[in-house]
């Protein structure tokens, strides 16, 4: 127990506002504005987090997305989100955490015997060792042992985060002082400033270390960029993570808010990138020790949240930025020992102990910390601060195609000018201290570099991992990755760097190798005898940190998905006791009753014993009109259309230019200039863009315009032998031929009718514009109950047409069919002019006889869709499948669809179905079974 | 997300448009060889770097020609048919 409360210091705490929360079922205290990692370090315990491969004791180490321990199962409010990083969560009343990979709990985990056999898995161990009889044997086992939180199956969270698009003149993404300085300097130039900052406040590392800006206190220089942002009509959006950049620009942004999240898509005429650097770690034996942590951090703690690391501090350092935080922390009443790698240091800070030339060799303890070792000389002490220097925080830049260079001077890789479409600015770009981050931000921007006593740009020694040292040193806290396994992949062969993150699993995790990433680098160069430009740096892709899915699905969810079509009539149907299902994107009657098996029978029955009438409103209404519809349609269709007098009807094939049947449908001509093309329902989007394509490319598109109207009719389609007289009854003329149409009224209601059948029995497709649907619906459904017939949904429609073997396209067609292989051979063989898909028709795989063409099944038991047909005798391949299949009640037996290799030259040969391992016989019929004369039409 | 220019609606987002074809390869007519219809649906240059392309944006459903470059994806012409 180390950690500590001061009485008084904690700049972003309510001391008025107590907050608990349950911690392994352990509870701790602290104030609104803790995090939940500031509140564990002020409440003492070491041990909070077990490791992912050896499950060592682990303690807090940083302070942002950079933390590679305290991952916890957080529970807030009921919902469970796994893997949340303590120092991203905010503490919050009754929150519960649960230590990831540790069972019961971190301090007493059962699994801690495994650090024991470290020197038996090393990296690639599980590869190399579970290969015996096959990985799936061991994987469970080794699964329930690894691995990070807990997954509540049952987590819905809801989809309430709504997706914000926005511009702006400059986005500066993160509000330290180099970014204050930049979107200050843009927004008094008049330019629409946004600022993103990651944390609550705006200020950076300013908020922990302070400073003067222009003769006052930094928060002066905040509020004033605030102001000017504000005025300049910018925004500033704090808890927000800008967390991928993206083609043209794009940055989106997940801004955390108290009610909802919203997730921003943001596109700027122009991205600052100021976001800032991670301190690196130093690297002797047992570095995973908990109590060791980055010193930047425990000062971050020490003045936002009063959250003091310990009472006994040896800082272990290279770098001029310790000496504030070791002031920092002598103030707070902490004895203080800086042990400063380099030889010449600053001036020691009041009752801080500063040692030179030291090198921390080893930390000592185990579920807390003892003390070090630094120039073989044991020193105690019961927290360790290190700081090996900064790694600038690049990953935007990169993930927009940003380049790396090696600064040596900088001792870090840092953006190459002019390769991403951001300017980089700061501890980003490798610009240490006040005064220089200040003037690089403002500079950006085009303004004045802010005035700062604080000038100093810092330096440090540059600290790498010691190949050559003993004991176990860690390289990735999060993945349990040594520098043992770094030189073991090194040794074979893994050397670039993309194979050592794969090897090791170095980086890999979910912090995204922020500590890792430069100390496994120069690990990999030094065991090699590269350079670390010579090594390579690894790719960053989008998210920098995790991101919850929910934020980025955000409404898309459940009904929201993919929204379906609703028919005008649907209360109507329902009524009726419609059940309804997804037909090609539009919601409609499956059948008028609970028992559909059996309702789907009575109605496919009654449609050929009386009348049936059905929903038919989705059917695509394409209105094709001008001089020039005519030439249009004879090139886009495979079937003639320019020959169709007005006021009549043709059956159709669309084609693709590849020969494949893309729709069918009825084109109606209802006057000379004027077509009508009946698109299967869930083809109408697709069919118009078709259509535009030759309008467009091809035509004169003054002279042919295409509108689709298809959701501003009501099409109810009345068919049956007793259809004429229902019709009659209602008062609709009916002298219409087969194939035939004609535009009347009905009342003051405009009607067209269409005696086109897609059931094999006399139909009648009745169009009015919407709002007289509901009127045509009930003077249809009086007339229909007087002659005993019936509403019918969409699956008696289906059994209807498939006795008539009427095809439903992309049911019983694939991707090879063309219309001679479903007997449409004649417009190949007649036309002689251009059409779509016409050379694809006369290839020679077009003319093969052996292709799949269609035909009916006769059986004995229904069939499975999808069953293969196989030859009787000889070896067994494909030859075809079921395409469509039912229990037909008006032919008292079962029926199928199916495309067959050479189907047409094999009516009455017998044929195998597969299904499941067995095959059954099957006679080979045509098509059409019901009234194959076509009587009743 | 890519940004396209449609010469009708201005700059909107990728996932309005479809790609339909390259531009410059016409439609070969008059009885071609199965080769040169083959090449014409099948042969795509797809180059790395600068390409002409018809793409359709579909909330209009205007078929138009862009220009760009596929490596850097640079936008640098987008225009009407005709
Ligand atoms: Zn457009």
């Amino acid at each position: 127990m180390s950690g500590w409360r001061h009485p008084d210091l904690g700049t972003e705490i309510d001391r008025s506002k107590p907050l608990t929360a349950e911690v392994d079922w352990t509870k701790i205290r602290g104030f609104q504005g803790d995090t939940l990692a500031s509140a564990l370090l002020a409440s003492g315990p070491r041990t909070i987090a077990r490791s992912f491969k050896y499950h060592r004791p682990r303690g807090l180490y940083g302070m942002g997305a950079e933390e590679p321990n305290a991952l916890f199962d957080i529970t807030r409010h009921g919902t469970t989100i796994p893997n949340e990083r303590a120092t991203l969560t905010p503490l919050t009343d009754g929150l519960k955490a649960r230590a990831v990979n540790a069972s019961p709990t971190a301090e007493r985990d059962r699994a801690r015997w495994l650090d024991l056999l470290h020197r038996t898995i090393p990296a690639g161990f599980y590869y190399k060792t579970f290969m015996a009889g096959g990985w799936h044997l061991y994987e469970p086992r080794i699964r329930a042992m690894a691995g990070l939180g807990r997954l509540d199956p049952n987590t819905n969270p809801p989809a309430d985060t709504p997706t914000r698009s926005a511009t702006c003149d400059l986005l500066v993404i993160g509000a330290g002082p180099a970014g204050l300085a930049a979107a200050k300097a843009a927004a008094e130039q008049g330019r629409a400033v946004w600022l993103i900052e990651d944390a609550t406040y705006l200020g950076g590392a300013l908020r922990w270390r302070g400073g003067e800006i222009d003769g006052d206190d930094w928060t002066d220089f905040a509020r004033a960029t605030d102001t000017a942002i504000l005025n300049s009509d910018g925004r500033i959006l704090t808890n927000t993570t800008a967390w991928g950049a993206f083609d043209h620009g794009l940055i989106a942004a997940w801004q955390r808010r108290v009610d909802h999240d919203v997730h921003w898509r943001i596109r700027p005429a122009e991205t600052i990138l100021a976001t800032g650097a991670v301190e690196r770690p130093l690297w002797p034996a047992q570095n995973d020790r908990p109590g060791v942590m980055s010193a930047e951090a425990a000062h971050h703690y020490l003045t936002l949240y009063g959250a003091v690391a310990g009472r006994q501090l040896l800082i272990a350092t290279g770098s001029d930025a310790s000496y504030a935080t070791a002031a920092a922390f002598a103030a707070a009443g902490a004895r203080v020992t800086l042990a400063d790698a380099r030889d010449v240091s600053p001036d020691a800070p009041d009752g801080v102990r500063v040692l030179s030339r030291q090198t921390l060799q080893a930390v000592h303890g185990k579920t807390e910390t003892w003390g070090a070792t630094l120039n073989d000389q044991y020193h105690s002490a019961d927290t360790v601060l290190v700081s090996g220097g900064f790694t600038p925080s690049v990953q935007l830049h990169c993930q927009s195609g940003g380049k790396l260079d090696w600064n040596a001077e900088k001792d870090a890789l840092v953006p190459r000018p002019g390769t991403s479409h951001m300017k980089v600015i700061g501890a980003a770009n490798g610009t240490f201290g006040l005064g220089p981050a200040l003037a690089e931000g403002a500079t950006a921007a085009g303004g004045l570099a802010p005035d700062t006593p604080d000038g100093t740009n810092w330096r440090w020694h540059p600290a790498r991992p010691d190949i050559d040292a003993s004991g176990r040193i860690w390289i990735d806290l999060q993945n349990d990755v040594t520098l043992k396994d770094v030189k073991l992949a090194a040794r074979e062969g893994f050397t670039s760097v993309e194979h050592l993150k794969r090897y090791t699993t170095l980086g890999m995790a979910t912090d995204q190798g922020r500590t890792s990433n430069f100390p496994g680098l120069a690990a990999m160069a030094d065991a090699t005898g590269r350079s670390i430009p010579e090594t390579g740096t690894t790719t960053f892709r989008p998210p920098v940190r995790p991101v919850p899915l929910s934020v980025i699905a955000g409404r898309r969810r459940g009904d929201l998905f993919n929204p379906l079509k609703r028919l005008p009539l649907e209360d109507a149907h329902r009524a009726q006791g419609a059940v309804f299902r997804e037909y090609g994107g539009w919601l409609r009657p499956s059948a008028y009753g609970e028992d559909e098996a059996a309702t789907i029978q009575a109605e496919t029955k009654a449609a050929r014993d009386t009348v049936a009438i059905y929903d038919a409103s989705p059917l695509g209404k394409l209105d094709i009109i001008g001089p020039g519809a005519q030439a249009l349609l004879d090139f886009a269709f495979y079937n003639r259309l320019s020959t169709l007098n007005p006021g009549r009807a043709r059956y159709a094939f669309l084609l693709r230019e590849s020969g494949i049947v893309f729709d069918d449908g009825v084109v109606l001509r209802p006057s000379d200039d004027r077509f009508v093309v009946s698109a299967s329902s869930s083809h109408v989007d697709a069919v118009r863009l078709l259509l535009e394509d030759p309008r467009q490319g091809r035509f004169d598109p003054s002279q042919v315009a295409i509108h689709d109207v298809t959701q501003a009719w009501t099409t109810l389609t009345v068919t049956g032998p007793r259809a004429r007289e229902l019709l009659a009854a209602v008062g609709i003329d009916v002298d219409v031929p087969h194939m035939g149409v004609a535009e009347n009224t009905w009342g003051d209601a405009p009607l067209r009718i269409a005696r086109i059948s897609f059931t094999g029995d006399q139909s009648y497709e009745l169009s009015v514009p919407l709002p007289h649907g509901p009127a045509l619906h009930a003077r249809l459904d009086v007339a229909l109950n007087a002659v005993d017939g019936r509403w019918i949904g969409l699956e008696a429609v289906m059994i209807l047409r498939a006795e008539k073997g009427y095809i439903v396209i992309g049911k019983d067609t694939d991707g090879l069919t063309m219309p001679h292989d479903l007997g449409w051979g004649g417009p190949r063989d007649i036309r002689g002019d251009e059409y779509l898909g016409k050379q694809s028709l006369f290839t020679e795989a077009a003319m093969a006889a052996d292709r799949r063409q269609l035909v009916g099944l006769s059986t004995t038991n229904v069939l499975p869709t999808g069953a293969h047909l196989v030859p009787l005798d000889g070896p067994c391949r494909s030859l075809g499948f079921v395409t469509s299949s039912y229990q037909s009640p008006n032919l008292g037996r079962p029926i199928a669809l199916a495309l067959l290799e050479g189907g047409t030259a094999m009516q009455g040969a017998e044929i195998g179905v597969f299904h499941n391992g067995d095959v059954q016989r099957a006679r080979v019929t045509q098509a059409c079974t019901f009234d194959p004369e076509g009587e009743r039409l | 997300m890519q940004t396209f220019p449609c010469p009708f609606c201005g700059p909107r987002d990728e996932t309005e448009f479809h790609f339909a074809v390259e531009a410059d390869h016409p439609r070969p007519e008059n009885a071609p060889s199965d080769l040169e219809w083959a090449a014409y649906l099948y042969a795509v240059d797809a180059p790395q770097g600068p390409a002409r392309e018809i793409w359709l944006h579909i909330p209009c459903g205007e078929y138009f020609v862009m220009s760009r470059n596929t490596r850097t994806r640079d936008v640098t012409a987008s225009e009407a048919l005709r």
